[in-house]
């Protein structure tokens, strides 16, 4: 990668940046799991040849490997979603009393407004609870900046830091200038009263946390990271993060601003002296009233959520809406606009497995991936998802309460990824306990919903070089299951007899519904398929899988041809043969 | 100068991200301050994705809102629609006129509603509409409705066409470049 002495200023991605700052903050070792809207830093990171980066198979090993590499003496890194981070919570909760060698920061990547997430949680409790300090950038040259300060704060401190991006910090570019690479190297000292947490050693360790605590706050009153703003002094705003920049757009410097870089331990005499400066005080925070809280229970008048919502993102005419200006839409339309859903891509190797599901009336447990948008309508086919690797555990408990009625109808559905993350556990529960269960692994070769991540049963590694493969037949003959069955979902009629054969087994089984994502570069495309207008009796099967490259043209069904990739799945529901192969001249 | 405001509309995997980052260039290199808002995960399957530009003197808000836009480059119509009230009173629209059904109108939950050209210029925004696909395919492929559509947007800035073509250069592929130029040149010129 070029490295000019002289840097230009550039539009940088956020995610972007908070790699360009560990590269700069010297950091050799990144593990993660990708999760929207992360996945971007540790991609980003992997293009600098001096840092290692993996793929973990899920948050809890990457943050234990990262931890592993700090103990070792060098900075290390794991990035995460929000709901990542739950799954990571009980190294950090415990890294919080060992501290570091090296050292360590956390990326966690929150969600306000639910563009790709299954819930809306404010990572901030995570920081609160564990007690480790947290650091919120507001555009992408804080993103670079405070992830260079998190490792300082964590060698001086002797903790891990919390770095914690959002959808719209993440997610935007804005103009950073890019610094030089410096690698502090630690040497490994054995510390077992430091780093063995057993009751003994952790009773020692908690006051310890305690006082690091304090020190941290003493930190966080004249931290450069928390500045005051001053403009004018009938209101002050606290705010921090991408709510910083919403205010900024709405009030320029008509109000005062205490901006908090550090939200995790908050100041104290810092806000103090803020709030005795303003006539009205205001918190400005997205989610839940976590700075309100705090301001609160230092005994300061404040308003904050009984004014903006804990509910979805903010923006600049929410704010403005709140303090009591109009903003208003100088055009609108008569018409209904229908919404456009996310749906599966045409072609999508999921689709057959969803609509054999559908036909066959099955309950299905479903799991996070591209494959939850088997739930959307026409297909309309997945009853629950909750979180990664919940459908083989939940499918386990339903089937223990209901018995055969249900084993003859229920099933799971999990990706390769998702399987490999934490659907082996739940796998390891039905064969131990012995639920007659049908798990359906709808392996894709890759994971999905984020952009195209390797994952261990993929046999490359971040870079694409090949790497270790993990078996899934074999892993799931290993765990004792005997009915181990593959099916190409794009073959119908395969789909249906399997899975009726194994719903009714008596056993236990696993369906492997394999065929690689449609949109991975080295899949090999037909042309798009045609319809011939006089076969097609306008029976509308073909619409029953939901293929957004199907539309109704009056009576007759009418394929899009930059969007077929010929995958003939609806060709297999046409009685009269309407569906016809076609050209390779047509332009793609 | 006061922030302007371009929004990027289109249906999930029409290429608006190759547009925001030439645009992103574009504007970085004529000295302003610059934010992009992008759309990543799984609002980018087939749903309706958004992205802001932004650019004046400072930029604070990385996202455009209600009554805001001063252009709204959409590559299909009823997305065009769709984010209608977050054009400025004096905010140009460019778009593509091609129709892509969403999954509800081809489930026949809903109707996609007809004449939208009449109906936006109607409203009383100034609209400029494009059979931008034509043009792609004239230029030799489908995918470069993107290019096409900067290249009209081009007609309503004041900047020389060398600094366009620059920003070209500076983020399409080589192997594409000769014919993103085309389209470029189509949509400027249609």
């Amino acid at each position: 990668m070029e490295q000019n002495s002289v840097q230009k200023p550039e539009l940088m991605l956020g995610n972007k940046a908070v790699a360009r700052g560990l590269y700069e903050a010297g950091v050799c070792f990144i593990s993660s799991y990708p999760g929207t809207p992360s996945t971007e830093i540790t991609e980003e990171a992997v293009k600098y040849d001096e840092i290692y980066c993996e793929w973990a198979p899920n948050e809890k090993v990457a943050m234990e490997s990262a931890f592993g590499a700090s103990l070792a003496g060098r900075r290390s890194f794991c990035a995460q979603k929000h709901v990542g981070l739950n799954v990571a919570a009980d190294p950090l909760y415990t890294m919080s009393y060992t501290g570091v060698n090296a050292g360590m920061v956390i990326g966690v990547a929150d969600d306000a407004g639910m563009h790709s997430s299954q819930n809306e949680q404010d990572s901030r409790h995570h920081a609160i609870a564990a007690k480790v300090p947290m650091l919120e950038p507001s555009d992408s040259a804080e993103a670079l900046a405070f992830t260079k300060l998190a490792f300082d704060l964590s060698e001086q401190f002797d903790t891990p830091v919390l770095l914690k991006m959002c959808t719209r910090v993440a997610h935007s570019q804005s103009v950073v200038t890019c610094g030089e690479r410096t690698v502090p190297d630690k040497p490994y000292v054995k510390d077992i009263g430091k780093y063995v947490m057993m009751p003994g050693n952790a009773k020692r360790r908690h006051p310890i946390v305690e006082a690091r605590t304090k020190a941290l706050i003493e930190y966080a009153e004249t931290a450069p990271v928390n500045r005051i703003e001053m403009g004018g002094t009938s209101i002050g705003i606290i705010t921090a993060s991408t709510s910083y920049q919403y205010v900024k757009e709405v009030f320029g410097d008509s109000v005062s601003v205490l901006k908090l870089g550090m939200t995790n331990p908050l100041p104290e005499k810092l806000i103090r002296d803020f709030a005795a400066k303003v006539d009205k005080l205001y918190v400005v925070e997205e989610l839940d009233p976590v700075i309100e809280n705090h301001v609160r229970a230092l005994g300061i008048a404040v308003t904050g959520k009984e004014m903006l919502p804990m509910v979805d993102e903010f923006s600049q005419n929410l704010i403005a809406e709140a303090f009591g200006r109009t903003c208003s839409s100088a055009f609108t339309l008569q018409d209904a606009i229908p919404p456009r859903p996310p749906v599966m891509c045409a072609g999508c190797p999921h689709r057959g497995m969803f609509y054999t599901l559908k036909k066959n009336n099955c309950t299905v447990l479903g799991d996070i991936g591209c494959y939850t948008l088997g739930a959307v309508p026409p297909l309309g086919a997945i009853e629950m998802t909750l979180c990664m690797g919940a459908s083989i555990g939940a499918l386990h408990g339903f089937n223990k309460v209901r018995g055969p009625e249900s084993e003859r109808k229920t099933v799971a559905v999990i990706g390769d990824s998702t399987f490999m993350h934490s659907g082996m556990t739940g796998l390891a529960n039905v064969a131990y306990n012995q639920s007659n269960s049908t798990i359906i692994i709808v392996d894709n070769s890759i994971t999905g919903m984020t952009g195209h991540q390797q994952n261990p049963t993929t046999g490359y590694n971040i870079k694409g070089d090949p790497a270790g493969k993990i078996d899934l037949e074999a892993l799931c003959r290993a765990m004792g299951f005997e009915r181990i069955r593959v099916v190409d979902p794009y073959n119908l009629e395969e789909c249906d007899r399997v899975l009726k054969e194994e719903l009714a087994a008596d056993a236990p089984s696993i369906i492997i519904s394999r065929r690689p994502c449609a949109l991975l570069k080295y899949v090999k495309h037909n042309p798009p398929l045609t319809v011939n207008e006089t076969k097609c009796v306008g029976c509308k099967s073909c619409m029953r899988i939901g293929c957004p490259a199907i539309s109704m043209h009056g009576r007759k069904a009418h394929v899009d041809s930059t969007l077929c990739v010929g995958c003939n799945v609806c060709s297999q529901l046409c009685k009269v043969g309407a569906f016809e192969s076609g050209h390779t001249d047509t332009v793609k | 100068m006061n922030t302007k405001n371009i929004m990027i509309v289109g249906v999930g995997g029409q290429g608006s991200l190759l547009a925001s980052k030439l645009l992103g260039h574009l504007l970085l290199e004529q000295g302003y301050d610059v934010k992009v808002s992008e759309v990543h995960g799984m609002s980018q399957r087939g749903g309706s994705v958004i992205t802001y530009v932004r650019y004046g003197t400072k930029v604070y808000s990385p996202v455009i809102d209600r009554g805001e836009a001063d252009y709204i480059v959409s590559f299909e119509l009823l997305e065009a629609a769709r984010w209608l009230p977050f054009l400025r009173s004096d905010g140009q629209i460019v778009t593509n006129t091609q129709q892509i059904d969403p999954m509800p109108v081809i489930t026949g939950a809903a109707v996609y509603p007809e004449d939208l050209t009449t109906k936006l210029k109607a409203s009383g925004a100034k609209v400029d509409a494009l059979d931008c696909l034509s043009l792609a395919e004239q230029a030799g492929s489908s995918k470069a409705v993107n290019l096409v559509l900067l290249g009209r947007l081009s007609h309503y800035f004041d900047l020389p066409m060398e600094a366009w073509m620059e920003a070209i250069e500076a983020i399409v592929p080589a192997r594409f470049l000769e014919m993103n130029k085309r389209a470029f040149e189509l949509g400027r010129n249609a």
